[in-house]
Formats: structure tokens, sequence, C-alpha cells
């Protein structure tokens, strides 16, 4: 009886929650005697794109890296579809659907393309549905399918970043964690990069953004954060935060 | 059946089988002496070590110096089964035997208790392990020895001599390998899954703490037949080509076999890059251990491979200094090369243990030190990727990553 009714109560609980895809709440983080986040919160809803702007060190990356349970939290909780995963460690989060394209690309320089693509559906067992995301995967980037065989370090920046994404989405991502894609990368390839975040988020995937670009961030997001060292400081339509006049000052470069 | 099988695998097995023959054949006709079949064994045994030590260094990118302790452990622990064993004591085998498969039960219960919470520290995980593995031995000693001694003693007695004794050699290898992967998982889990940079530096300490053990097994260790620092003797010397053979092949099969699972390829994502790896899903942790508690498991067979046939242990002989050995091994015939490892370990003892010690003058032992680091070093200039660089047979080739040299540079600087 008093079973039934805590149980009543928690998918009560949950059925409220289960409007977020992701939701962040009063999040600490520290690096040894160094707090990096203070208390952030926020939440992604399905098929959103979310967009996390903020200077050099403002916890971006922790973030992400905190939500991909690479990097404990002192406290506060990440909810992800219902279930708390904040304590739950990065191989149990792959699974989950929540893939991360980290900062600085990190592809296996030494493997091939193929096989990096590959290696994104560690997780994964059924042969075919790798087969047929890998094919997903050379429709949207057919710059790597012409590169199948070269080794991911012999590629060019912007190459090596569309691999790191693909080999995100070989993973069969719900929700895709997108740590400065457009960093070190000419404003023509920048373009294409969130050309390709929009066209998969049109196919369902959620977005977390996190970028230095604000501009462009801003302009293919639904909303975004503004972080600044370490807690959020401004949240909103992303229309509503490109208006805003210290958004713009800050990020936007003055005018 | 034959014609499902791949050429490659069909070549090996064919290459596999003439090996076998022709030197048993030598040895049985006695064109072989025991100077070169003990050459000849001793190569195969280095090789496992050596093989063991490139999956952890070569395959896994972790640094290691401890492959002559978990050598030494597996060599002891099986000398000692044996040993007891024709001095009609039974305890060594139900010790080792029965206490390794009871601490391999006890970890499997504790890391299904342990998966129940998020979190725990790995020092926590630790002290549940090692408490496992105290358990499990003190029951093995107190509990199992009077239990199933003289059942294990008259079973093996109503078998005929030669088949018993061939029981106890194969549970006296199989303990000393159990042994070094308990050892070497004890001694894992805190250092490698800490992510210290300070691993090599902690398995030197290993091998060193191994060999001040063994030099007082007599004293500080209850046991005596050991003799500590003057060495073990009376060991029998039942190690034969068939044996050895097989342990090398087993090792050889087991290691392919992993190695082109999807354990392999997150063995080797590791070394490539832990966070990215981590990121696609695989637990870097746990896959560190893994490779390093088989690669130590390879080094134990191998030692009680090298025990049963010098009939001798000596403390000395697991030196610290020695653990270089399989390194130069290793480093030589080419990280992540089993082949280029298994050629080398060979030819390595052919050419230093055999030839050279026959045809050089006495005082050449001490100059060897200064020899090996001055080939290395000519070695680390002239072909840095090691003699034998990727290439591998291609029963065992896959295609496997290169190393990461002038790739990840160019990787720096796009990025
Ligand atoms: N491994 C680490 N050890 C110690 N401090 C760290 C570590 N990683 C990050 N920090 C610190 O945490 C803070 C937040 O860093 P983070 O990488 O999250 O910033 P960021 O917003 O991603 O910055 P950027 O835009 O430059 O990538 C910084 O002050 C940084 O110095
Ligand atoms: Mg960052």
């Amino acid at each position: 009886m008093w079973l039934r009714l805590i149980w009543a109560v928690r998918l009560w609980k949950s059925g409220r929650e289960i409007m977020a895809l992701l939701e962040v709440k009063d999040l600490y983080v520290s690096y040894g005697a160094i707090r990096a986040l203070h208390g952030v919160s926020f939440h992604v809803d399905r098929g959103e794109v979310v967009t996390l702007i903020g200077a050099n060190g403002a916890g971006k990356s922790t973030t992400l890296r905190t939500i991909s349970g690479l990097q404990p939290a002192d406290s506060g909780s990440i909810v992800y579809d219902g279930v708390d995963i904040t304590r739950t460690p990065a191989s149990n989060i792959v699974p989950l659907g929540i893939i991360q394209v980290p900062e600085g690309r990190r592809i296996f320089a030494p493997l091939t393309v193929r096989e990096n693509l590959e290696m994104g559906a560690f997780t994964r067992k059924d042969k075919r549905e790798i087969a047929e995301s890998m094919e997903h995967v050379f429709q949207l980037f057919p710059r790597l399918k012409e590169r199948v065989e070269q080794t991911g370090g012999t590629l060019s920046g912007g190459e090596q970043q569309m691999l790191a994404v693909a080999r995100a989405l070989m993973a069969k991502p719900k929700l895709l964690l997108m740590d400065e894609p457009s960093m070190g990368l000419a404003p023509i390839l920048v373009e294409e990069i969130f050309d390709i975040i929009q066209e998969i988020n049109r196919e369902g995937v959620t977005v977390l953004l996190v970028e230095q670009n604000a501009h462009m961030a801003l302009s293919i997001a639904n909303r975004g954060y503004v972080l600044e060292t370490g807690t959020i400081e401004l949240e909103g339509e992303a229309q509503v935060l490109a208006d805003n006049p210290r958004v713009r000052e800050a990020y936007l470069g003055g005018g | 059946m034959l014609r499902r099988m791949r050429k490659s695998t069909v070549y090996f097995i064919a290459g596999g089988l003439i090996i076998f023959v022709v030197i048993q054949l030598l040895l049985s006709l006695g064109i072989l002496n025991n100077y070169w079949r003990g050459i000849i064994f001793w190569g195969a045994a280095i090789s496992m070590v050596a093989l063991g030590l490139n999956l952890i260094y070569g395959f896994n990118g972790q640094f290691s110096l401890g492959q002559y302790g978990f050598y030494a452990i597996g060599a002891y622990a099986s000398a000692d089964i044996t040993y007891r064993w024709v001095h009609s004591d039974p305890s060594g085998i139900v010790v080792v035997l029965f206490g390794s498969l009871l601490t391999l039960g006890l970890y499997v219960a504790v890391t299904a208790f342990l998966r129940r919470f998020y979190g725990v520290t790995v020092m926590a995980r630790f002290t549940f392990y090692i408490l496992a593995t105290i358990l499990a031995f003190a029951i093995a000693v107190a509990g199992l020895v009077p239990l199933l001694g003289p059942a294990v003693n008259s079973i093996l007695q109503v078998l005929p001599a030669a088949i018993s004794r061939q029981i106890v050699f194969f549970v006296a290898l199989l303990g000393g390998a159990c042994l070094a992967g308990i050892a070497s998982f004890l001694f894992g889990i805190p250092v490698l899954e800490l992510g210290s940079d300070y691993f090599g530096i902690a398995t030197l300490g290993f091998t060193i703490i191994v060999k001040v053990l063994l030099d007082n097994t007599d004293t500080i260790l209850p046991f005596p037949e050991m003799k500590g620092a003057r060495g073990m003797i009376g060991i029998p010397q039942w190690t034969t080509w068939p044996w050895v053979f097989a342990s090398l092949l087993l090792v050889i099969l087991v290691m392919r076999n992993v190695l082109h699972s999807s354990v392999g390829r997150a063995i080797v994502s590791v070394r490539e890059d832990e966070r990215a790896a981590e990121l696609v899903g695989i637990d870097a942790a746990t896959t560190k251990v893994l490779a390093f508690v088989l690669g130590s498991v390879f080094a134990g067979l191998a030692g009680g491979i090298r025990a049963h046939d010098l009939a001798f242990l000596h403390p000395q002989s697991f030196n610290f200094i020695q653990s270089f050995n399989p390194l130069i091994i290793v480093v030589f015939g080419g990280l992540s090369s089993m082949t280029g490892t298994i050629i080398t370990g060979f030819f390595w003892i052919f050419l230093l243990e055999g030839l050279l010690r026959l045809y050089l003058p006495e005082g050449f032992e001490t100059w060897r030190l200064v020899v090996y680091p001055l080939v290395l070093l000519v070695m680390m200039l002239l072909r840095p990727e090691g003699l034998f660089g990727r290439y591998e047979i291609p029963f065992l080739r896959r295609v496997l990553p290169p190393l990461p040299t002038k790739t990840v540079e160019i990787q720096e600087e796009a990025v």
C-alpha cells in the first residue's frame, strides 16, 4: 500500500519532468579546489536546438563533460528522459543516446575514416542497422565518403570536424552535445557545419550546442543560455537573446 | 569444413604443425641436446611474457615494467604446487586452484554488488576486492585443505602416475597463471583506474617488491621450501615440448581473438585517445585493467613453463633489471606486432643466451648491460617502429592501426 503510493508519486513526478528531455538543476562541479560551475540550471526540450554561449573558461565544456559522465558533479542533478543520470559513468551514458562531439574533435587519428565511424557505433550490435547508419552519414557528408580509407589524422581540420560529428551520429543519438563545432574553421565550413546541425535536428535529434560563435549559434537555436564564470546569467528565446544589448556587446562584437 | 576456413588459418595450422613436429623430432632423435632444448623452451617463455607486455604496452599504451613480477609469481606458485605434490602434499593444488576459483567467484559477487552503487571510489572498491581475496585464500587454507586434501590425493593416487603427473602439472600452470592474474587485478585497480601517469614506476616498484618477498620466502613468508635468497631447488622437470608448444599457442590464440573482437578495438582506441574512447561508450578503466590482467596471466603461465624446465628458481633471475628484457623485445619486434614479438623473443634468447654464451669469453656477462641500452638506442634512432613495424602474418593480421607517431602531429596542427 505504502509502496504503491510512493510509486504513484514517483510516476507523477517523472511525468512532469518528461516534458524536458534534459533537465540540469543546480549543478556544482569543481576541479580539485577550483570550482568551475556554481549552480547551473537549464533544460532542453525534445526536438529543440538549445545553445549555451559564454566566454572562454565560463564552464561550457565542463557542463557538457559532466552531462557525459566524464566529470563528477559535486551536487545538483542531471535528469535525462525522466531518469537521474547525475552519477552514471560515461560508458553507460552513451547507450542512453546522449552523444558528445568533444571540443577539439578528438577523432582517432591513426584509424581510417571507416574505422572511426565503426568506433562510433561501438555500443550498437545490429550489423545491418550500423551499415544503414553509415550510408546515412555518407549522405550527410559526401566528403567523408570520398575518403573512407584515409586515416583520420590526415584529414583537414574541417573534414576532421565532420568526421567527429559523423562518428557521433553513428551512435544513434537522441541528444547530441556539441562542443564548439565551429572552432578553427573557415566561414564557409562553419556555414556548412551549421546547415548539417539543422538537418540533423530536423531528423529528430535534440541538440545542445556550445558555441563561442554566438551569432551563428543563436541563428539556428530555438533557445539559448548565457554562461558566465560558472553560472547562467541570461536565458531566453534565441531571437530575444540576440537582440539583448548585453549579449550584443559581449558576444556579438558590439553594434 | 576445411574449405570454409580462411587460407590464412590453414597456413597457420600447417605452419604450426610443421614446427611442432620438426622440433619434436629433433628433440626425440637427440639432434638438439639439452642445452638447445632449454634455449627453445626459454625462448617460448620469454615470447609469452613479451606478448603479454605487447598487449599492455603496445596495444593498450600502458607502459609497464611489471612483467617479471608476474612471471616470478607464476613460476614460484606453480613450482610450489608440483614441489609439494612430489613430496606427497596436495595442499598446493588445493590452495592455489580452489583458492583462485573461490577468489574469482567472490570477485564476480563483489562486482555485481558494487555495480548497484554509483560513484563508489576506486579505493573503496579496491578494499572490497582485497578483502574478498584474503577471505577466499583464508577459506582455502583453513577449510579446504583438510576437507579436500585427502580426496584430491586419493583421486590422483588412483590414476596411473603418468596421468596424474600431467594433471598436477596442468593444475600448477593454471594456478600460477591465476595467481598472477589475481595479483595484477589487485594491483591494477588502484593504479590504472586512478589514471596515474606513474604507472610505469609503480609497476617497477611492484617487480622490486616481488623480488624482495622472494628473497625472504623462508623468513617473512611461510614457504620454507622456497628457501629464500638461496633459491628453490627440487622442482620436478616436467616441461616438455608439447606443453611449451600448447602454452605458446594458447597465448597467441587468446591474444589474437581478443584483439580481433570489439574488446580489441576498445583496447586500441584507449591507447589512441582515452577520452574519445569514453565518448563512444568504452569503459576505459575496465579496458585497461582487462588488458593488464590478461598480459600478466600470460607472464604467469610462462613462469610455470620456465620453472619446470629449469627445475631451479632463484630470486635474482627476477631482478627488476630483467624486466627490461621483455620491454626491449617488444620495442625491437615492433609495438603492436605479435609476429615481431614472438620472433624477436626467440631470437633474443637464441642469440644472447645461446650463441653468445657459447662463443664469447667469460667476462661478457657484465658487458651486457652496457650493450643492451646501446643497441636499443641505435634501434630507436634507425628504426623506431621496430624490426617488424606493424607486420603480422596473415592469420594474426587485421587492419590494426599504426602507432600514433606522425599522424598525431598532423592532427594537432590541424586543430
Ligand atoms: N582539467 C581541468 N583542471 C583544472 N581546471 C580546469 C580543467 N578543465 C577546466 N578547468 C577550469 O574550469 C573552468 C571552466 O573551463 P571550461 O573548459 O568548462 O570552459 P569553457 O567555457 O569550455 O571555455 P572555452 O570556451 O575556452 O572552451 C576554467 O576556469 C578552466 O580553467
Ligand atoms: Mg570549452
